[in-house]
């Protein structure tokens, strides 16, 4: 990073280092006393200065505090800033900030990293006011060279403008100018029918050239003289210690170059990343299965079943559930299963860790900046100033990347430094430690009665949620934890959405013997697809079309309404089918998102599911970047299916019986489904769209099924259920 | 052992292990990290390069067995093909994450040099197998065809 400076409240244009001959609107606060963890509050004024540097070259560079997994934040929030400064989008950069709480910590988090969908909702007025306040500076330096008045200088796809004289100039050449100017403390925003790029499809995604040339730097691409390329053999089990190991056969392996006990496993290290796995295979371990987790999938769904038969910890309540219940004219009992999941981004998980004079870097693709800054300095004996995070491009994260125990970079830290501390180490997962090695999405269990009355209407609604915690035992304990209830397990379900006048939520979290993280869309994931299959099947008893049986008792949330008219709309809802055809709908509100999606599929007689079309209607407040919230939806459709059709992650006496993508599917291209995409226009701040829109595919899907063959499936994924695709 | 590859038109001549796969050489031996890692059993398609034209799964492909092969990555990708390949990717915003993308690329380019109008069905036959985690089927099915307008549109001009 350059211009690391002394932190000042007013920052400048700087060179950011004589051999690069750049200006740098903006120099960065010292990594320090500050960098650790912490709130962040949001500045009321504009911080031009550490979001934007403009060079010699007219290029404008965004810093970019949230990670871009592929979910099109760079783009988006650079069109933040290139809407205020009106610049060209053709000019725009970006560049990922360092660990620094204080300076870019997420206002909605706090701490630096993004998760929850997050991005844009925090960086919305930050960025274009820091937008607006770099154009204000680049004016007052035009007007000030030029002799003419501010206001008779205008700005207008990156050029600098005096229409009276002729003259015109790009933001570079005035950069340095404007860089002795005061910030200025109060901008005016533009109002969205002055919008030139948000909104609109003009701006294509900055980091489409590196990823189609394959110049694009990930993790996992980072190479540095000497690395010495690790894997970690960790305990099959969970909960198991090494007792003993013997490397001698590993040693020998050509061009493994050293075995080292670590507290998380024994890492072999060699010259490229396959001798290191050849060598791992050669390793003879120990392991003390004592404490271990050694019980098998059935046996672990067994003890939620026995916790979900007796009451558990108030997560919501309304009325009389216990008196209403018994007396209802009609009863829906249900149990609702879902498993393990793994996040299985595509880019295995993997952190360098690179030794400097000063302490070390971290080189990933790094989600929890703070978080995982502090990880690797306790790890490696440092102070978490001494440690640099490089932020690098993700290959998908899903949520994996954001873990509180900053687990895969304790992993490489503790390796690098077993391994003395000097030279710099990758440790790679291989695909089958991605599967194997935990923080899956919990195993839940929801056990769920509906009462409706003689007209059919619900009256009653009785939830139990059996799943284990995220939050327990995790930095962010206090944070995700209220009386008792992580709101991570019973979010989307404690709600009441359906504001059923005698509803009771309740949560069981058994102590955690997997660990356990967030998956996209978190407790939405699972509790979206029983809210929403349970209304639809309360719809079908009580003899009312599913569509109108929710709109009935939506009238309070208009927006979430109006998604399920908008999709039921697109869709020809009430329209006929061809035969083995279903059609279902399912809306849903999560992380200031308003999602409802309309899914048709067809069925064959063996249960081969095809999965046809999918409309989706979406409300995520002003669309920033429409492009990206469609191809989110599009994206989301496929992770969606793989779990609802495929996925599970199963334990046979405690070891985790899925080693690759054959036996953890996802959905591959002929499988995927024609998506629609209908954005509402909207006024509303910008929310996020990458969690949004994932919890309410897999119960449009079941709810289509159900309208095709008349079964409920309660139990996923669908494969367990005899199901294919 | 020692080898002698051709990679993207050059010849690489390093000692390595004769099983060792072709990815690896790649990615770690020669620093070519535009290939890409995904499940090291040809399950993924992330790591897919040409091997003599034909799109091959390094991840499993020993280096030692294609000596005097041409090999062809992501980043010596070139001509027709690809440039349409790649400015259909670009127009419609395929990439998301970007990991499977060069894997996508290099199949997609070789379906278009022995089919010049792919249909749905070409498509699926010649990329179902590439695996994609964010989901970006329907844009590269979208860029398949677009990038056969492309050449479509080139060869009459």
């Amino acid at each position: 990073m350059n211009g690391i400076h002394a932190g000042q409240r007013r920052l400048f244009l700087k060179l950011a280092g004589g051999s690069v001959g750049m200006l740098v609107l903006g120099v960065y606060l010292p990594f320090g006393a500050h960098a650790a963890a912490g709130a962040s509050v949001k500045p009321a004024a504009p911080r031009p200065n550490v979001f934007i540097r403009i060079a010699a070259n007219d290029t404008v560079t965004v810093i970019c505090k949230h990670q871009d997994m592929g979910q099109g934040t760079v783009t988006g929030l650079a069109t933040l800033v290139a809407e205020e400064l009106d610049a060209d989008w053709a000019q725009m950069r970006y560049e990922y900030a360092p660990a620094d709480a204080k300076t870019f910590g997420n206002h909605l988090l706090g701490v630096q990293g993004v998760g929850q969908s997050t991005s844009m909702a925090n960086s919305w007025d930050e960025l274009r006011k820091a937008g607006a306040a770099a154009r204000a500076m680049l004016v007052a330096a035009a007007a000030q060279q030029w002799g003419v008045p501010v206001d008779s200088v205008t700005v207008s796809q990156g050029r600098i403008t005096h229409a009276a004289s002729g003259r015109s100039s790009g933001f570079g050449p005035l950069a340095q100018v404007a860089a002795a100017l005061p910030v200025p403390q109060q901008v005016v925003l533009k109002e969205p029918a002055q919008f030139k790029l948000i909104g609109t499809q003009r701006p294509h995604r900055l980091d489409n050239v590196a990823k189609t040339s394959g110049k694009e730097v990930f993790g996992l691409d980072v190479r540095l003289p000497g690395m010495r390329y690790a894997v970690l053999a960790r305990p099959p089990r969970f909960g198991a210690v090494m007792k003993s190991f013997d490397a001698s056969a590993a040693r020998k392996v050509p061009r493994v170059l050293d075995v080292v006990a670590t507290p998380y496993g024994v890492a072999v290290l060699a010259s490229n990343t396959w001798s290191a796995i050849q060598g791992r295979a050669a390793l003879k371990i120990e392991w003390d299965d004592t404490a271990a987790e050694r019980r098998s999938s059935p046996a672990m769904a067994e003890q939620f079943r026995q916790l979900a038969a007796q009451p558990g910890t108030p997560a919501g309540a309304q009325g009389d559930v216990a008196a209403v219940l018994p007396a209802a004219a009609k009863r829906i009992d249900a149990d609702y299963e879902f498993p393990y999941l793994a996040h299985v981004a595509l880019e295995p998980l993997n952190a360098t860790i690179e030794f400097t004079a000063t302490g070390a870097t971290l080189h990933t693709g790094c989600q929890f900046q703070t978080i995982d800054q502090l990880s690797v300095a306790q790890e490696l004996g440092l102070k978490p100033e001494q440690v640099r995070v490089r932020t690098l491009m993700a290959g998908g994260s899903f949520g994996r990347r954001a873990n509180p125990a900053g687990d895969y970079v304790r992993h490489a830290a503790a390796v690098a430094k077993a391994a003395g501390g000097k030279l710099p180490v990758q440790l790679v997962w291989t695909r089958s430690d991605d599967l194997a090695g935990g923080y899956y999405r919990s195993m839940f269990l929801h056990r769920v009665s509906a009462g409706l009355d003689a007209g059919g209407e619900l009256v009653a609604w009785d939830h139990r949620i059996v799943g284990h915690s995220i939050g327990e035992g995790t930095a962010l304990e206090r944070y995700l934890i209220k009386d008792s209830v992580d709101f991570t397990s019973v979010e989307g379900a404690a709600e009441n959405t359906y504001g059923v006048s005698n509803f009771r939520c309740q949560l069981h979290s058994p102590t955690k013997t997997v660990p356990v993280l967030w998956w996209r869309s978190v407790g939405h994931a699972h509790s979206a697809y029983v809210v929403e299959t349970l209304i639809d099947e309360a719809a079908f008893v009580a003899g009312r079309d599913p569509l109108a049986y929710r709109l009935a008792r939506l009238s309070t949330q208009p927006r979430l309404a109006a998604v399920l008219k908008l999709a039921a709309d697109k869709s020809g809802w009430g329209g006929a089918l061809p035969k083995g055809r279903g059609r279902g709908i399912a809306g849903h509100a999560s992380f200031g998102g308003f999602v409802a999606h309309v899914a048709e599929l067809s069925v064959d007689g063996s249960g081969r599911i095809k999965v046809e079309r999918i409309v989706c209607a979406v409300d995520c407040g002003l669309a920033v970047n429409p492009n990206v919230i469609a191809a989110q939806v599009e994206g989301g459709v496929a992770f969606a299916l793989s779990a609802l059709l495929f996925q599970a992650v199963t334990f046979k006496d405690g070891i985790v019986e899925q080693n690759n993508f054959d036996a953890y599917p996802m959905l591959r291209l002929a499988q995927m489904p024609h998506v629609e995409v209908h954005i509402v226009p909207s006024t509303e701040p910008p929310s996020g769209i990458g969690e949004p829109v994932i919890p309410t595919v897999g119960p449009a899907v079941a709810n289509a099924l159900f309208s095709a063959t008349g079964q409920r499936v309660r139990k996923l994924p669908f494969a367990a259920g005899g199901f294919s695709a | 052992m020692k080898v002698a590859l051709r990679v993207n038109g050059k010849t690489q001549r390093l000692d390595t292990e004769p099983e060792m796969p072709l990815l690896w050489v790649l990615r770690d031996q020669l620093d070519m990290t535009g290939t890409k890692f995904g499940c090291g059993a040809a399950l993924c398609g992330a790591c897919t390069v040409l091997v003599n034209g034909m799109p091959t799964r390094s991840c499993v492909m020993p280096a030692s067995s294609v000596q005097g092969a041409a090999v062809t990555t992501i980043e010596g990708l070139t001509g027709r093909e690809a440039d349409a390949v790649r400015r259909a990717w670009r127009e419609l915003d395929v990439v998301q994450c970007g990991w499977c993308q060069s894997g996508q690329i290099v199949a997609a380019t070789a379906l278009l040099r022995t089919n010049k109008k792919p249909n749905d069905t070409d498509i699926d036959g010649a990329l179902d197998a590439n695996l994609c985690r964010c989901g970006t089927y329907q844009r590269v099915r979208q860029a398949v065809h677009a990038a056969a307008a492309i050449l479509a549109a080139g060869a009459k001009s």
